[in-house]
Order: structure tokens, then C-alpha cells, then sequence
């Protein structure tokens, strides 16, 4: 192991990861005049860039959500497309998150390394599968990098909810669920399982989904749930912001259920904390298994850790004999909500 | 086990009884004997595995799992059944175990057999199933779920009164398949023998100043309510057991009472603790409820006492149908007769109208009454709350105003208001300002309407906020009411209310006006 081989290229400015010779932060936190955005979370894909490389749907989504500070000079490029910046080839293969979300392979003087971003590794039937691309250096998330997380199937999770709406017909099934990406995987698994029902939404997630169908992606019968009559949604299944399922918006549901469809959920403290009665495990991110997996099969001999649980993940990376580092990017936010 | 699990993981997060009760009873029709037996002697407390499992647990562990991960894990999710249970690996390639199966084993099997069944079932379960595993196994579930609310959902799920339940319960054990058999309508009422079983006992209907009038006082005694708590002592067939109210078996935390029970009687009365005669108040008994055991440290400094209500069984003769003046004789005839220790009857207060009764009432002021029993002379012993029989009427409340400090969201259908309030007391803080403590805390005793105006109020006027706790400008005042007030070590305020309640909401009244911990503290009655 050479010490300092990426410090030369690759460093951790108050914007977040900038990397040098191609003079170009990758999902930094505040405004810059040069972005590699790997997916379209607000924690992410944050507004006032100037030029910004991305995937298409990723500049889509900054667009219907950022609107006049979505990036002023967006480049699109397709996976597996290298596009030069600078000295820097730069390439963006799956990550498995959310519809768009990219991994950012970085080639320069023969080094590669790829930021993760996002990524998990189980089946989403709502965007392109994670790929695996060999590295030198692997830049991972770490938001659920303890071995307590091992998700298990998401479609166990969906036949739980619909076997509560089934003992609870005149109960609405509030599940809260994520905007962008755990909203349209929740419906898709819902219509996977054979629901064929009309699924209501809180008015925030509206755009996302109309965005997710313009992508291809069908997702059925959708009603929003305001202006309902709350006759009407007795035994009804109704996705909402996590914020708004056990707060005054709720209220307007029979009776409801609360429920929340997220990787914490695993824990119990948590999942009682948030006055969740039916806690589905559903998450956008790699357990401690994908983690550690895909550590060990990008064959990098150095991992660096964005943000999370990242003691526990470092402790494992230094056991199996690779170099580690800390990154603690701010802004970033205790995500899977 | 699957469905078990399943049903604990639901249940442990449904706050609502009637949502607990559904899903009880599904689980109850869709489950086979003797898994549902099994479960439900498992929800009600009546399965014990006495094998040390934290110990056996430790051991396996270590073989397995890194210290510093489990260390930062168990730090994260602060349970350490949970932790196991969620990093143990799913392998799921053999078929989950039923629950029958791993009760049964380990019921049979040798102690040092016991870490590799299981082993052997973790590696077969998923996460809610090895927490499902490990919460049977080490005795706490705590998903609460209430002997008497399972039995209350075999009522529901069969059809059958829940009082005929109860009646054959203590003669039953684990897995229960006569008790299943019979609720399916499958096979005949289990036979009770001679076994001590539970009879459901006869509760009054509380009663107010103006419905005294309609008191006839030729047709009524009146007793003493005194503040224990109900308990009914059966002693048949040579068992002895104590049960609570609700038919839970207490035998085991009252060893003293259990003891001085007399062959062949069926008795009901007051559980209190008694110091030279006197009642000591109800914190004394409440120390030595809800244990397992008892220290004989606890015995002599608490010592227990059963004071005598009436009688239901003498030898195999049921009185229950039996008017109340005739089976009061029997229970003095026979007090009078085995003079058993820790036992005395209840003292009957003979009164001529209502107005000599009040005069009574309110000058007694005595420690351990809470109220007053008024029962008519010709009711038989009937289980449940009957009307017109008997009557409660409870000692006026103590009120303090109080200032609104904290309020936590509710669970279930509160769980997007602000429903749970922690009030306080005036004091004078270090530096002589006036400071408010925390003296209790209520979710009750208002209406819907009202809930609506205190969330508003609530959202409008936080400080501060703790995960689901808010602090609010002190400004709002409750008038609360509560039965009685004790000292405790356990709160800042050195204070404890017994059933507290917002008994008005003093919209009107400025906060400094409200009462001063002093106040709190003059009314503590030990």
C-alpha cells in the first residue's frame, strides 16, 4: 500500500469530494460551478450548480424538483459512457438505488476509483440493477454498516401490509415512505403481489410518480388522497412523506394505521420512537452483507466512507486487511426516510 | 413458530386492546393445536423455562461474532435479545421450527443440549422469528398482552362467556387442547376436579351524590372500601392459590397469605399490608406486587393481610346463589370457628338513612379506606357487574393546579396529537427564582374537543423538542385530580400521584397562580 496515492487527486474541501485534475466536486453540499451528481436525493443533488454531469433521469429529477436552481448547463450521460473532464475519464455505471442513481467510476493516470453514492444490491423492479466495477479505490456509503441490517425480502414486507389491510378492511393503511424512489418501489411491489386496487397519495409524492412513469415505469391506478371522501377510504392503502403519517394530515383517514416503509424499521426502538404500527423493512441502501460484499469483490485495496455507521464499517475494512478513512461528509442526512 | 412470530411482532407494536384482541383471535382460528396452546400459555405468563439463557447466549456468541461489531450494534439498537436476533445470519434453507416443537425440547431436553437446539433453530428462523425465539425463551415478552385479555380474546374468537373461561382456567395447563377442543365446539367443557380454579368475581358500579337518594337504607349494609387491592383466596383439594381480580395467580408474591388459607374455602376480600393493626398505604402493597418471589427481607417489613369480604364456597357447597346477609353469616360462623391468621372480616357499619352515613364518610379519616361499599342484602354472588346490587362510592379526589411542562405524542389513534402531559409544581430554585417541577403526568379526564384545543395549544407553544417530546412555555393550567399522593425517590420532585387525571383545563388562570410543591407535599398521606 502506497500512503498518499489518491491525497494527490481525490480530497475533502468545505463543499464535500473534489477531485483535482478534473476540477469537479462529486454530490458536493453547497452551490459549485462543476457537479457529478450520482442520483437526485436532496441530500445529494443539491440546487444552484452551474454545469452538472448526471444521468438523464437524474437531471430530470432535479429539474421538476429544484426548479430555477436546477443546474444551469446539464450534460447528460448514458451508463457505461466514459465522458472526458479535463484529464479525468469519467463514467457512470447502476447503483440499484433509485431510478437514475449512478456509481461514478473516476480514471485518471491509471488509478480508478469509484464513489458509490447511493446503492444497494437487492432486486428493484423501479430502476437498473447495481453493477459491480473492479477499483482501486471504493468510496462507500455506509448508512446501514452495522450487521444488526440485513434486509431481508422486500416482498415479505408488502404481504404483511396487505395482510393488515385484510384483517383491518375498515382501517386506511398510512405508509410513509420516501418521495423519490421508496414511494414508487412500495407501489410497484404492491403490484407485483396482485394489488390491483387504486393506491392514494399525499400530495407530495404526485410528481416523483408522474416523473417515475415518464421513465417507463408502470405504476397503476393512483388517486390522491386529499379532497377523498374519508367513507371512501376505509380499508385503502395511502402513501404519504414520513413526516406527515402520524401528524395532523393523517387525521383525515379512518382510523389509520400508521405505517412506515424504511431500513430502520429493522430496529424496534426506532420504529417506537416514530409511533409506527406496522413498520415495513424496506430500504434503498446496501445492508451490512451488500457492504461488505461488494467491498471485498470491487477488489480495492483502499475504501474511504462517506457517511453513516461508518466505526463499525471501518473496523471491518482495516479486520480484512485494507486501508480505511473517515470522510464524515456533512449534509448528509440520516437517510432511508 | 412462524404465525407466532408474526402475531408477537403485531402485537408489540398495536396499541389499541380491541386491535390486539383481533388479532389474537385470528391467530387463535387460524393456528393449530398445540402451537396455539403453547402461545397462548406464553402470552398469558404460564410458560417458565428456568435455564440460564443470557449465560448460554453469551457463550455462542462469542464463537461468532466479532465483540467490537456486537458492541457497536448492541449500542444501536439497546437490547441485547434484539442485537442477537438481528445479526445472527439468515441461512433459511431448512423450514422454520414450530413453536410446539422448540417448547417441547426444551422442556426435555439436558442443560448442555440446550445451546445447540438452539443454534440450530436461530439458523432456521428470520429476524422476527429469532427475536420471537429469544423473548420465549428468557421469559419477557412484554408485548402487552394480559392473562385476562387472552382470555378475553378465546371469548371473542368463540363466542363462549368470557366468565365460563375464567371458571375452567386454573385447572387447565399447557398447550390447552381440551380448553381449544370445547371453544371449537369440538369437545365437552373441561372438568375442573378438585383443583382450586378461579370464579369470577362480583364488582359494583360506582355511584354518585344525587343516585344516593335512591338507596333504600333497610335494603343495604354498607362496608368499608379499603384501599388493596381485590384478591380472591380458594383453597380446595389440597391447593391453595391467591388470584387477583382479573384471575391472575398471585400465590407466588403473597407466600404468607397462602399460607394461613384454611381447607376448604373459597373466599374474597382486600389484599393489604398491615403494620400492628393499621392499614399501611397502598405503596406498601405495590412493592410487593408484580414479583415472581418474595425476599423474606420483604415478608417481615411488608407483611401481608386479607380482610374478608364474603364467601362463595364452604367444603364443596357453592353459597354463591345464596343472599349476601346469609353468606356474611357463614364467613363470620367460620371465621369465628378456624380463626386463621393474617385474616380478619370486614366491619359491617350499620346506618339508618343516607344523611347518618354521609355525617360517617366524612369524618373518617382513616389511612387505607377508599370509599364506601354499599351492598343489598338479598344479592346473590353474581361474577361480572351486575346492576342494582352493589355500589362504590369513592372518596372526593385531591386537586392541585398544576402548569403543563411537557407533552409527548399519544400511540394509535393519538399518535399525531399531543395526548400525554407532564404537569408541575412551583418551587424555589437555586438562585430563588420561582422554577416549575415535574409532579405527574395524565393522558385523560379531557374530551376529544378539548384534546384538539390542548394540541394546538401544545404546537403553538413549544420551546423545545426531544424526539417526541415538545417543552412548552408555562403557561397553561391543568386543575388535576388524583386519589393520593406518596413520597418517592424515583422523581425529582420527591413526589408520586396515584391515578392522576386532567380534571379541568384552567384556560383562565395565569401560571404563576398555580400551586407550589409544598402544597403537593402536605398531602401525602404515610
Amino acid at each position: 500500500m502506497r500512503p498518499d496515492k489518491f491525497d494527490s487527486w481525490l480530497k475533502v474541501d468545505s463543499k464535500g469530494l473534489y477531485c483535482r485534475p478534473g476540477r469537479f466536486h462529486v454530490d458536493p453540499h453547497g452551490a459549485v460551478g462543476r457537479a457529478v451528481i450520482t442520483h437526485g436525493h436532496s441530500d445529494h443533488a443539491r440546487p444552484g450548480h452551474d454545469a452538472v454531469l448526471a444521468t438523464n433521469e437524474t437531471l430530470a429529477v432535479m429539474e421538476t424538483r429544484l426548479g430555477e436552481l436546477a443546474p444551469r448547463r446539464p450534460q447528460a450521460a448514458a451508463y457505461g459512457e466514459p465522458v472526458t473532464i479535463d484529464d479525468v475519464t469519467v463514467t457512470l455505471f447502476p447503483a440499484g438505488h433509485v431510478l437514475g442513481s449512478a456509481q461514478v467510476l473516476l480514471e485518471w493516470k491509471g488509478a480508478r476509483v469509484v464513489v458509490s453514492g447511493d446503492y444497494k444490491r437487492s432486486a428493484d423492479p423501479t430502476c437498473a440493477a447495481f453493477e459491480l466495477v473492479p477499483c482501486d479505490l471504493f468510496v462507500t456509503e455506509a448508512t446501514f454498516a452495522l450487521p444488526v441490517f440485513q434486509h431481508g425480502d422486500a416482498s415479505a414486507e408488502v404481504a404483511k401490509l396487505l395482510k393488515s389491510v385484510g384483517q383491518f378492511p375498515e382501517r386506511a393503511h398510512v405508509v410513509g415512505a420516501y418521495g423519490l424512489g421508496k414511494t414508487q418501489r412500495v407501489i410497484a411491489l404492491l403490484r407485483a403481489a396482485g394489488y390491483e386496487r387504486p393506491i392514494y397519495l399525499h400530495g407530495a409524492l404526485q410528481a416523483c410518480c408522474n416523473l417515475y412513469e415518464s421513465f417507463g415505469v408502470k405504476l397503476g391506478p393512483l388517486e390522491p388522497a386529499t379532497g377523498a371522501k374519508r367513507e371512501d377510504l376505509r380499508g385503502v392503502i395511502v402513501l404519504a412523506p414520513p413526516s406527515a403519517i402520524a401528524d395532523r394530515w393523517s387525521r383525515r383517514f379512518p382510523d389509520p394505521v400508521t405505517s412506515f416503509a424504511s431500513g430502520w424499521m429493522r430496529v424496534r426502538a426506532r420504529a417506537r420512537q416514530q409511533g409506527v404500527e406496522l413498520p415495513l423493512v424496506i430500504s434503498d441502501h446496501a445492508d451490512w452483507r451488500e457492504l461488505t460484499e461488494t467491498i471485498e469483490h470491487s477488489g480495492a485495496e483502499e475504501v474511504w466512507v462517506t457517511h453513516g455507521r461508518e466505526d463499525a464499517l471501518l473496523h471491518h475494512i482495516e479486520r480484512t486487511g485494507r486501508r480505511g478513512r473517515a470522510l464524515a461528509l456533512i449534509g448528509r442526512e440520516d437517510e432511508d426516510q | 413458530m412462524k404465525a407466532f412470530a408474526e402475531l408477537l411482532d403485531r402485537l408489540a407494536y398495536t396499541p389499541s386492546r380491541n386491535d390486539k384482541l383481533r388479532l389474537l383471535a385470528d391467530y387463535f382460528a387460524a393456528t393449530p393445536d398445540p402451537d396455539r396452546g403453547y402461545a397462548l400459555a406464553a402470552l398469558t405468563d404460564g410458560l417458565f423455562f428456568r435455564l440460564p439463557f443470557r449465560r448460554i447466549m453469551a457463550e455462542m456468541l462469542e464463537a461468532r461474532v466479532d465483540p467490537v461489531l456486537f458492541n457497536f450494534s448492541r449500542d444501536y439498537v439497546g437490547d441485547t435479545a434484539e442485537t442477537i436476533a438481528l445479526l445472527w445470519p439468515t441461512q433459511g434453507e431448512e423450514a422454520p421450527p414450530r413453536l410446539a416443537e422448540v417448547v417441547e425440547a426444551v422442556k426435555a431436553a439436558a442443560p448442555a443440549d440446550v445451546p445447540g437446539l438452539l443454534a440450530g433453530w436461530l439458523d432456521r428462523l428470520d429476524a422476527t422469528g429469532r427475536w420471537a425465539l429469544l423473548k420465549l425463551l428468557t421469559g419477557g415478552l412484554r408485548v402487552g398482552v394480559s392473562a385476562r385479555l387472552g382470555k378475553t380474546a378465546l371469548a371473542q374468537w368463540s363466542g363462549r362467556p368470557l366468565a365460563d373461561i375464567e371458571e375452567v382456567w386454573h385447572a387447565l395447563q399447557p398447550p390447552y387442547e381440551a380448553l381449544f377442543s370445547w371453544l371449537a365446539g369440538e369437545g365437552p367443557q373441561p372438568e375442573t376436579g378438585a383443583a382450586p380454579v378461579f370464579r369470577p368475581l362480583m364488582l359494583s358500579h360506582q355511584i354518585e351524590g344525587r343516585e344516593l337518594a335512591d338507596i333504600t337504607p333497610s335494603e343495604f349494609v354498607a362496608e368499608w372500601k379499603w384501599d388493596g387491592i381485590r384478591v380472591q383466596a380458594s383453597h380446595q383439594g389440597s391447593e391453595k392459590r391467591l388470584f387477583s381480580r382479573t384471575g391472575d395467580d398471585i400465590s407466588g408474591a403473597f407466600p404468607d397469605v397462602v399460607e394461613a388459607l384454611p381447607e376448604g374455602v373459597v373466599l374474597d376480600g382486600e389484599l393489604l399490608v398491615m403494620r400492628e393493626g393499621a392499614v399501611a398505604p397502598f405503596n406498601d402493597l405495590q412493592q410487593r406486587l408484580n414479583r415472581k418471589k418474595v425476599t423474606g427481607a420483604m415478608l417481615e417489613s411488608h407483611p401481608a393481610h386479607l380482610r374478608l369480604y364474603d364467601m362463595l364456597f364452604e367444603g364443596d357447597e357453592d353459597l354463591r346463589s345464596l343472599p349476601f346477609t346469609t353468606r356474611r353469616a357463614r364467613l363470620e360462623d367460620w371465621h369465628a370457628a378456624h380463626a386463621p391468621s393474617r385474616m380478619d372480616v370486614s366491619e359491617i357499619i350499620s346506618f339508618s338513612s343516607i344523611s347518618e352515613l354521609e355525617a360517617l364518610w366524612g369524618s373518617a379519616r382513616e389511612t387505607g379506606i377508599e370509599g364506601l361499599m354499599l351492598k343489598r342484602k338479598g344479592s346473590p354472588y353474581l361474577a361480572g357487574r351486575p346492576r342494582g346490587h352493589w355500589y362504590k362510592w369513592k372518596r372526593a379526589p385531591l386537586m392541585i393546579d398544576a402548569v403543563l411542562m411537557y407533552a409527548q405524542r399519544g400511540s394509535g389513534k393519538r399518535s399525531s396529537y399531543y395526548s400525554d402531559y407532564t404537569f408541575g409544581a412551583w418551587r424555589d430554585g437555586e438562585n430563588g427564582e420561582p422554577e416549575l417541577v415535574p409532579v405527574g403526568k395524565s393522558y385523560f379526564g379531557f374530551t376529544d374537543e378539548e384534546l384538539k384545543k390542548l394540541d394546538a395549544f401544545v404546537r403553538n407553544h413549544t420551546v423545545d423538542s426531544f424526539g417526541p417530546v415538545r417543552q412548552v412555555e408555562p403557561k397553561l393550567v391543568f386543575e388535576v385530580a388524583f386519589d393520593s399522593v406518596h413520597r418517592s425517590t424515583r422523581h425529582k420532585s420527591g413526589v408520586a400521584m396515584r391515578f392522576p387525571r386532567i380534571h379541568r383545563i384552567r384556560w383562565d388562570k395565569p401560571a404563576q397562580e398555580a400551586d407550589r410543591l409544598e402544597t403537593v407535599k402536605g398531602m401525602v398521606v404515610d
